[in-house]
């Protein structure tokens, strides 16, 4: 991995996590349990404090920032964003995969790039990791349940990875797929979701500079609930889009079928560009909540990228292909 | 014994503020977690069900068990679930959509889920209003008929759960069994008391016991 040389990333860019940490436990341990059935088995839970929150603690070096990083917005603090997250591997509940996450292995780690390319291949996450400079991509982050955040990402463009494999002319989509792996993943015992979960892009929409592949977050590498060793950052979609701990990438001539699209069609599209005027069937899209914010503040078409996305959909009914 | 059910009573109204003074003392602590609204609009509509069914739940327990007393705490319990209910709701149009009204009537008419959830908390207050011994008195035999109400509210209570959830719907469906479970108990019962040939002793007692 890139790492192990003295940093050069500004340090006011690094929340100073460990002043979190102790106080995060008890809160966890405070916030246990929320919706038990009975009084008793709330008590229970309050008491038994769960394992402490995994952070990733390797610093990344060399890390670049780059122009088109989201400016004029406050980041959400790192405590947060790697305590409140839909990982449905780990569990529904978007408390939990902070604890549930503490043990999953990251290393050794392979991405399986095959379908309609060149150079089908078998790369170790670290081989991957170092085919171009880390940049800092700070998004937005809007999750479809109208919930946002300001994210730091470490990563750089998908469209590296996808010129080292050399996708064949008929190759128009890119599928991807999450580790399956329920002995390290307790939700996938469950069959809340089809595993593994899928996702997919146009093979376009993969090439846009401002997709990108993540692996680290605030300067350094991603907490293990947050998608570690390496997941998708697509800013102007709705998060479940931006698809955790990847160890398959296809290229496809047709569209890929998508995991919440399986399950609900009629509320998740294939697409799912942030848009305040599509409505989820059960919910409006017009306004969400930034995490650490009270009130709540108007979605922004594309998620506020629609200046440098918009022209991929020209011609389209977004309406139709939400 | 009416001393004793006299502290339980008291007992029982400090073990339902609980729920409510655990939020206010995360609140104050920063205990809620990255998205505090939801945890509040969560937690407070999962005791609104909870004190549902446990009010619901009274009429069987006396019975299977004998404890006729259990009665006494009925309203109660019935009164703290419009309680978490009116907390929830006041969550939903205060820190969701700050008192939009349009956006509300446009939700209440859309989304189904909203739908649901509003009528069954609409359906609560003419219970909540009607739960005073002079009004019991005075609505007599229509009391009983209107408070089966109640019905109503908590199967929409559990429908608005299971349609406003996105996969997960394990939750939802253990109380949608508790529900069941409580309103088959009162079919059968019904059914056997009338192939019996008997009178309703239980409601007879109830209304007995109220007078008191």
């Amino acid at each position: 991995m890139v790492i192990k040389k003295p940093a050069d990333i500004p340090s006011s860019d690094i929340t100073p996590k460990n002043t979190y940490f102790n106080r995060r436990k008890f809160l966890l341990g405070a916030s246990a349990g929320l919706g038990g059935l009975v009084l008793g088995s709330r008590i229970l839970d309050e008491l038994a404090s769960p394992s402490a929150v995994a952070f990733a603690n390797t610093k990344i070096e060399g890390i670049h920032s780059s122009s088109l990083s989201t400016t004029g917005e406050k980041l959400t603090p790192l405590k947060d964003i790697a305590n409140y997250n839909n990982y449905y591997e780990f569990s529904t509940d978007k408390y939990e995969p902070a604890g549930l996450a503490k043990d999953f292995h990251t290393r050794p780690w392979t991405v399986k790039v095959e379908g309609m390319v060149h150079k089908p291949q078998t790369l170790d996450v670290d081989q991957i990791i170092r085919l171009s400079a880390p940049e800092e991509r700070i998004y937005r982050h809007r999750c479809v349940e109208g919930w946002s955040m300001v994210i730091p990402w470490v990563g750089f463009p998908l469209c590296k990875l996808v010129d080292t494999v050399q996708p064949l002319g008929k190759a128009r989509f890119v599928e991807f797929t999450t580790i399956y792996d329920p002995k390290q993943m307790p939700g996938q015992n469950r069959g809340v979701l089809p595993w593994p979960y899928l996702e997919g892009l146009r093979l376009d929409e993969a090439m846009h500079p401002l997709a990108i592949l993540a692996f680290g977050m605030y300067g350094e590498t991603l907490p293990k609930q947050d998608g570690a060793p390496l997941r998708l950052v697509i800013p102007w979609k709705y998060g479940f889009k931006s698809i955790k701990a990847i160890v398959k990438i296809r290229f496809l001539a047709t569209q890929p079928e998508t995991t919440w699209n399986k399950v609900a069609s009629d509320e998740y599209g294939f697409y799912s560009n942030v848009n305040p005027e599509v409505d989820h069937p059960r919910w409006s899209q017009k306004t969400e909540r930034r995490i650490g914010e009270f009130f709540k503040r108007p979605t922004l078409k594309f998620n506020g990228y629609g200046e440098q996305v918009a022209s991929l959909y020209t011609g389209m009914d977004l309406r139709k292909n939400f | 014994m009416s001393r004793q059910i006299g502290i339980l009573k008291f007992m029982l109204f400090l073990a339902g503020l609980g729920p409510l003074a655990q939020l206010g003392w995360k609140a104050f602590h920063d205990g809620l977690g990255a998205n505090p609204v939801e945890v509040i609009t969560h937690s407070t509509g999962t005791w609104t069900l909870v004190f549902l069914l446990v009010t619901l739940s009274i009429s069987p327990v006396r019975k299977l068990s004998g404890a006729l007393w259990l009665i006494r705490f009925r309203r109660m319990l019935g009164l703290y679930a419009f309680f978490y209910g009116m907390l929830h709701f006041a969550t939903y149009i205060w820190l969701d959509k700050f008192f939009d009204i349009q956006e509300m009537s446009k939700d209440i008419y859309k989304r189904p889920f909203i739908t649901v959830g509003f009528t069954a908390f609409v359906l609560l207050i003419p219970l909540a209003t009607t739960s005073t011994q002079g009004m019991i008195r005075r609505l007599g035999r229509r009391w009983q008929i209107l408070h089966r109400l109640v019905y109503a509210s908590a199967a929409m209570g559990v429908i608005h759960y299971l349609w406003l959830v996105k996969a997960d719907r394990r939750v939802p469906e253990i109380y949608g069994i508790v529900l069941l479970i409580l309103l088959v108990y009162r079919v059968i019962q019904k059914l056997t008391v009338h192939s019996n040939g008997l009178t309703n002793r239980a409601s007879e007692t109830f209304i007995e016991v109220m007078h008191r």
